[in-house]
């Protein structure tokens, strides 16, 4: 048992750069490597995308990172934490585990966790008395349950630990909270137990910091003049110790930084209740978190302080919520916000003509340029140009698909300097609703597995 | 005692959660800490963002990181993949908070 580890945290969403996880596995000392491949929408596009392939459903992008790392990461022991599992970690597997032997590695231990997707159990557990009523509005999951495209359980980092304690090096996870990724390898290597719960609160603190990526490390950062050479911005590193006390830092040499200011920004996203912040292996307060620096590029945070968590996971569902279409034409001054408010009139007006009408919560129009992020706020009143963007919502596709039709004719029959239809007629995607709920977690059992190349 | 915009002195993050967003303000000293706790009242945060939120604002203290977390519901025209607009996520809405003016 060791007790102090560095973990690289090189993914913060499904789309980051690739960048991160390869600088941090190159550049630098690293005893973990943690990436983030889901967001709360992500679930279901696997779920989708195993639907018409049985061995999709995870995320590819992990694949395609080890496939510029893996012999690095062979050759320096580095363990990977990864929940690119998806809806479909066992696919990951096997995917990984191809491409460590087309690469002549032999003996790379590869472990899964599963037991999150509960979507095939919805049905039972719904008719076992489960309500799993939506948690910010108190819906029954009657209204949805013929719609859902995906269902998983936020699993914490004791799963990760115990597919660590099989010997995997690679471990693939579905849903397991972000933070997870960062407290398994320190339950892991410092043998904290589940009632640890300041220990385990201070690597939820970490997790949190770390887990969208370069955000702690000078990036969205309220005063960006500061920061120095974004192209080569640094990933995080967490230096987690046994007694749970952490250091944030970045790799020697690697741009943006990391001072008392960028890492308070990245404790307040997303925040709710800074006094009980909840996850599955217990409940952290976020006003115990003692933050600062000591050197350059170096933040302690120490003294957090955790309590018991509750007895249920939170489960995320998603479902089908109808149809929607977003288009948007520049349209360019004298006057043009009078001449875009004109525009969007004539979308509205025509449809209206074919029978087609929208309800007020179905419409969206926006004057990007005017004031549109702050609106009442910073608003513009003669910008040399603006964007519109305008959108419906609704359950029929058909009626959907009619709006798209009528955007980009404005350019030859509204007012004067419209341009900017590069992206044609804008189609009707699905909107995928979100409900979270909560399920005892008696009802999840979760299992590891690990294979060798 | 001027008045000086919020971006002159704090600094701010924010995401989404839900249907809304939670905007987190923080400063660098405890007197600025007492100035914000002061000035930035539910009502004047509500007042704000009166064109961007439609629904409860609650306000959290963490004064261990000199700041103040206020979260927004029915800020995002539905939030997720569900809303329309431009910032889904409100991910502007911290620099927002940040032209606001205060006696300082």
């Amino acid at each position: 048992m060791r007790d102090k580890i560095n973990i690289g945290y090189g993914q913060g969403f499904w789309g980051d750069s690739i960048l991160g996880p390869v600088r941090l596995v190159n550049e630098g000392p690293l005893d973990y490597l943690a990436l983030d491949y889901l967001a709360e929408v992500t679930m279901s596009i696997m779920q989708k995308l195993k639907g018409r392939n049985p061995a999709a459903g995870y995320a590819t992008d992990f694949v395609q990172m080890l496939d510029r790392t893996l012999p690095a990461i062979h050759e320096k022991g580095i363990k990977v934490i990864a929940n690119a599992g998806g809806v479909n970690a066992d696919g990951c597997l096997q995917a990984v585990l191809e491409l460590a032997r087309k690469k002549g590695i032999k003996g790379l231990k590869v472990g899964v966790i599963d037991g999150d997707d509960i979507l095939s159990r919805i049905p039972e557990l719904a008719n076992g008395g489960h309500a799993m009523k939506n948690m910010d509005d108190g819906r029954p999951l009657s209204e949805i349950q013929d719609n859902l495209l995906s269902a998983n359980a936020y699993i914490g980092a004791f799963a990760v630990a115990e597919c660590l304690a099989a010997g995997a090096q690679i471990v693939i996870a579905g849903r397991v909270t972000d933070p997870a990724l960062v407290g398994g390898p320190m339950i892991h290597e410092f043998g904290w137990s589940p009632e640890d719960y300041d220990k385990l609160a201070a690597s939820t603190v970490a997790g949190h910091i770390a887990e969208c990526g370069a955000q702690c490390t000078g990036g969205n950062y309220t005063n960006w003049r500061e920061v120095k050479d974004f192209v080569r911005i640094g990933y995080p590193v967490i230096e987690g110790q046994s007694d749970g006390t952490f250091v944030v830092t970045k790799h020697e040499g690697t741009g943006g930084m990391v001072t008392r200011n960028t890492v308070v920004s990245q404790l307040l996203y997303e925040m709710g209740d800074p006094n009980r912040y909840l996850g599955p292996d217990c409940a952290a307060d976020f006003t115990s978190a003692k933050v600062e620096e000591i050197g350059e590029n170096r933040v302690r945070v120490s003294g957090v302080k955790g309590s018991a968590p509750t007895d249920t996971y939170k489960v995320s569902l998603s479902y089908n919520n109808g149809y929607k279409a977003v288009g948007q034409l520049t349209i360019a001054g004298p006057d043009a916000i009078e001449k875009a408010k004109l525009c969007a009139d004539i979308v509205w007006g025509r449809l209206a003509l074919d029978g087609c009408e929208f309800t007020d919560e179905e419409k969206m129009v926006e004057f990007v340029g005017a004031g549109v992020t702050h609106a009442g706020i910073l608003e513009s009143t003669q910008p040399p140009e603006v964007v519109m963007r305008i959108g419906v919502k609704s359950d029929n596709k058909a009626k959907v698909n009619r709006f798209g039709s009528e955007v980009v004719p404005l350019v030859t029959s509204g007012p004067p300097g419209v341009t900017g239809f590069a992206g044609g007629r804008p189609k009707a995607t699905d909107i995928v609703g979100y409900w979270p709920a909560l399920l005892d977690k008696s009802q999840v059992q979760t299992r590891v597995r690990v294979e060798e190349s | 005692m001027t008045k000086v915009k919020l971006s002159e002195f704090a600094m701010a993050r924010s995401g989404d959660k839900g249907d809304g967003s939670n905007v987190g303000i923080f400063v660098t000293n405890d007197a600025d800490y007492e100035l914000i706790k002061r000035e930035l009242t539910v009502e004047r945060v509500r007042k704000h963002f009166e064109k961007i939120c439609f629904g409860e604002i609650t306000r959290f203290e963490a004064p261990n990181i000199l700041a103040l977390n206020f979260l927004l519901r029915d800020s995002l025209g539905g939030g997720g993949s569900e809303s329309l607009k431009t910032d889904a996520q409100g991910k502007t809405h911290g620099l927002g908070l940040l032209e606001m003016e205060v006696e300082r």
